[in-house]
């Protein structure tokens, strides 16, 4: 029954794709018939404004389009995570999604906190207040830096690795494959790595604020001196659980969002207007890289004003 | 004819501006080969995807057994399109996947089926198309042939009862070409389903096909047998047909059965009335415990190779050659009486004895030591008048055949 309603849901969201496109044709043609048929210089002139507004609108319909395509895909994979024989999967996805991502995000998470002591050491020296250098390492990895910082890592490690895979699957007709023996390609490719980015981002989240206050203890602590006992001190102090599940509630925003547009940039390659074939991953996996990191800033000064 | 399986009604697609298909009507019937043939880039593939649901009709309709696919309920959908296969021209395996992982998804995926019985079905199937050594190979350290059987094999897992194959043969050399098509004839023939081929090869789909589709100028211009389009006249003829076969003729020195027809006729129109000429005609027999005990491609060597040779050793005398079955050539000596083609053919069975067909040999038979198969090359000839109607004078030659030599094989060679 699932399969079936998926399987219309998916040539639904063909089908908003193709609607869009021939807005656009349509778009175009009314503007070209527009050019031609006034000549003096109002002409010429009302022409730019209505190309203006026609290339305005066609944007603005396309994102919107988009972001409801997007939404649909993002709910008919959701609906497929509890199904059989998705456990194997989503396991497999966390292995390649998170655990191989711990070794990049230590090394950042290190450096990120030790220049985060360092900085506010110095910064924080000259008003006498160097006792609260723990506390400002540590609730800015856990409130901020943490969850943005992992999202970026894991979109530019495995997020690009997703939508390149996705979208050679496509154009080599493996998707096409799929459905062709009744294997729904969103519940066989991308429920699983939707699911996946949903555990192992809170996971290597708090890798990262572990990592990162450590990082902050080496900098302060062990290299500029600033006593132990109070680096300590002011991280157990201020750091309330509710800044730590805030931080969580972010990274599972982030995932949520890393997964389904680079999911979605794969899985829709092949109709990209601008380029076909392997040009066309190429641009779906940087438009997923670009896409993804502005989504999760956007999406982390929303989060957070609704959170505090 | 009863109600076809599949049947396209004014079908059009379009994609952007370009017109694909126009108002096409086709019907496909159950249980035969029914085989689309165009140009390339003609929209075949286009029409296939109409099919399985890949793509929809921008007009028109497409039935099932009479039924407007767009009318049927979506639980009969899913049950329908379960019956289908489609074998994709660029085989679409999954890379990441081994060969037996690529098998064995469908029934994964789709089927409560327990391990072991996939295991069984799937392996099964990997023996049936002879890749037993590549099973845990990926798909990128497979040859292109061998690709193409695993997606063969993927496509056949789930005893479908219509199987789909876009150009199942493109990029293989022409041995390969017809181990492939005779494979899917026989399979055609052992599970009874019905297959719908896109292909390039002419003529030789016309041995494994019921009913040929010609697909030219984005519609269907002739639906009908193979030997119906032999008589077809149209621009597609000149244009696709003679194409092909020319190319089918520089390959092998034969001729293709239309170009026969017409150098028959030709020749017999040159003759007064009363002159005479004679029909030789071979046919090697037992080709099925080859195909089964050593494989397709030694039974499509051993053709092409007899095939080749007849040809040459004929065209030298003013004979010409043509594949009429399978199994079968005809040479046709327009010059020759009775007496004079049996003496020809008396010392072409000499020099055949003769000589070793070389790449039998190299095809090693695969057999188990001590093991050996022969195959009967027969030959028979018959006289014909320039009055005579030549299918008569060719059933003829067919009756009188007798045995002229044998194709002896044994383990790890070949001798006659």
């Amino acid at each position: 029954m699932s399969n079936k309603i998926a399987n219309a849901s998916i040539l639904t969201i063909d089908v908003i794709q193709t609607k869009i496109r021939k807005r656009e044709a349509i778009d175009v043609v009314a503007v070209n018939r527009q050019e031609s048929s006034e000549s003096n210089l109002t002409g010429k002139i009302l022409a730019l404004i209505l190309q203006f507004f026609a290339f305005l609108g066609r944007t603005v319909i396309g994102w919107v389009g988009n972001m409801g395509a997007a939404t649909i895909f993002l709910l008919l994979a959701l609906g497929q995570t509890f199904r059989r024989k998705q456990f194997s999967k989503i396991i497999r996805q966390i292995y390649y999604i998170g655990a191989r991502s711990i070794t990049i995000i230590m090394l950042v998470s290190l450096f990120t906190g030790m220049v985060l002591g360092l900085q506010s050491y110095y910064a924080l020296v000259k008003f006498g207040a160097h006792g609260a250098v723990g506390s400002l390492v540590s609730l800015s990895l856990i409130m901020e830096l943490g969850p943005v910082l992992t999202a970026i890592m894991i979109t530019a490690r495995a997020g690009s690795a997703i939508a390149a895979e996705t979208g050679i699957q496509r154009i080599s007709e493996q998707i096409d494959a799929l459905y062709t023996m009744r294997i729904n390609p969103i519940k066989y490719l991308i429920s699983p790595k939707i699911a996946a980015a949903v555990i192992s981002f809170p996971l290597l989240t708090a890798v990262f604020d572990l990592i990162g206050i450590l990082g902050g203890y080496i900098s302060a602590v062990l290299l500029l001196g600033l006593n132990a006992g109070v680096y300590r001190h002011s991280t157990q102090v201020y750091v309330v659980m509710s800044d730590i599940t805030n931080g969580f509630i972010k990274s599972i925003v982030f995932a949520v969002i890393v997964a389904t547009v680079c999911c979605y940039q794969g899985y829709f390659a092949h109709m990209r207007k601008d380029s076909h074939g392997a040009q066309a991953v190429g641009l779906a996996t940087t438009s997923a890289v670009v896409i993804s990191c502005v989504l999760i800033l956007i999406s982390d000064y929303v989060v957070t004003s609704l959170l505090i | 004819m009863n109600t076809p399986l599949i049947e396209f009604k004014d079908v059009t697609k379009r994609f952007d501006k370009r017109t694909v298909l126009e108002r096409v009507n086709l019907q496909i019937y159950e249980g035969q080969v029914t085989t689309i043939i165009g140009l390339s880039g003609s929209g075949k593939s286009v029409m296939l995807k109409h099919i399985i649901g890949l793509l929809t009709p921008d007009e028109g309709t497409i039935l099932f057994r009479g039924q407007p696919i767009a009318g049927i309920k979506k639980s009969e959908m899913v049950a329908l399109f379960s019956q289908i296969s489609y074998m994709f021209q660029g085989n679409a395996l999954f890379d990441s996947l081994t060969v037996y992982d690529n098998i064995a998804m469908p029934l994964r995926e789709t089927t409560n089926l327990k391990k072991a019985e996939i295991d069984r079905r799937v392996m099964a199937r990997i023996e049936q198309t002879e890749l037993t050594e590549a099973a845990l190979k990926y798909p990128s350290e497979l040859s292109g042939g061998m690709q193409k059987r695993a997606a063969l094999a993927r496509a056949l897992i789930t005893n479908p009862s219509i199987v789909l194959f876009d150009e199942p043969t493109t990029g293989q050399d022409p041995v390969r070409k017809n181990a492939i098509l005779s494979m899917i004839a026989q399979y055609q023939r052992k599970f009874g389903f019905t297959a719908v081929l896109v292909s390039h090869e002419i003529p030789d789909v016309y041995f494994i096909s019921n009913r040929i589709l010609a697909l030219y100028d984005r519609r269907i211009v002739f639906q009908g047998t193979p030997e119906e389009l032999e008589n077809f006249d149209h621009p597609f003829m000149d244009e696709v047909i003679s194409s092909l076969e020319s190319l089918q003729k520089e390959l092998t020195g034969l001729y293709s059965k239309r170009q026969f027809e017409i150098l028959n006729r030709a020749q017999l129109k040159r003759k007064s009335a009363g002159e005479s000429y004679c029909i030789i005609f071979f046919s090697l027999q037992e080709l099925n415990i080859v195909s089964t005990q050593i494989g397709y491609d030694v039974t499509q060597e051993v053709l092409r190779d007899l095939g080749l040779y007849i040809a040459r050793h004929f065209v030298v005398i003013g004979g010409f050659s043509t594949r009429r079955h399978t199994n079968e050539f005809i040479t046709m000596l327009p010059y020759a009486g009775f007496s004079d083609a049996e003496n020809i053919l008396k010392e072409f069975v000499q020099d055949f004895h003769g000589q070793i067909i070389r790449s039998i040999q190299m095809g090693a038979c695969k057999l188990p030591c001590g093991e050996f198969l022969e195959l009967p090359v027969l030959a028979g000839v018959a006289q014909g008048k320039s009055t005579d109607d030549v299918e008569s004078v060719i059933a003829e030659a067919k009756m009188k055949q007798k045995i002229i030599g044998r194709i002896h094989c044994t383990a790890g060679g070949v001798e006659k």
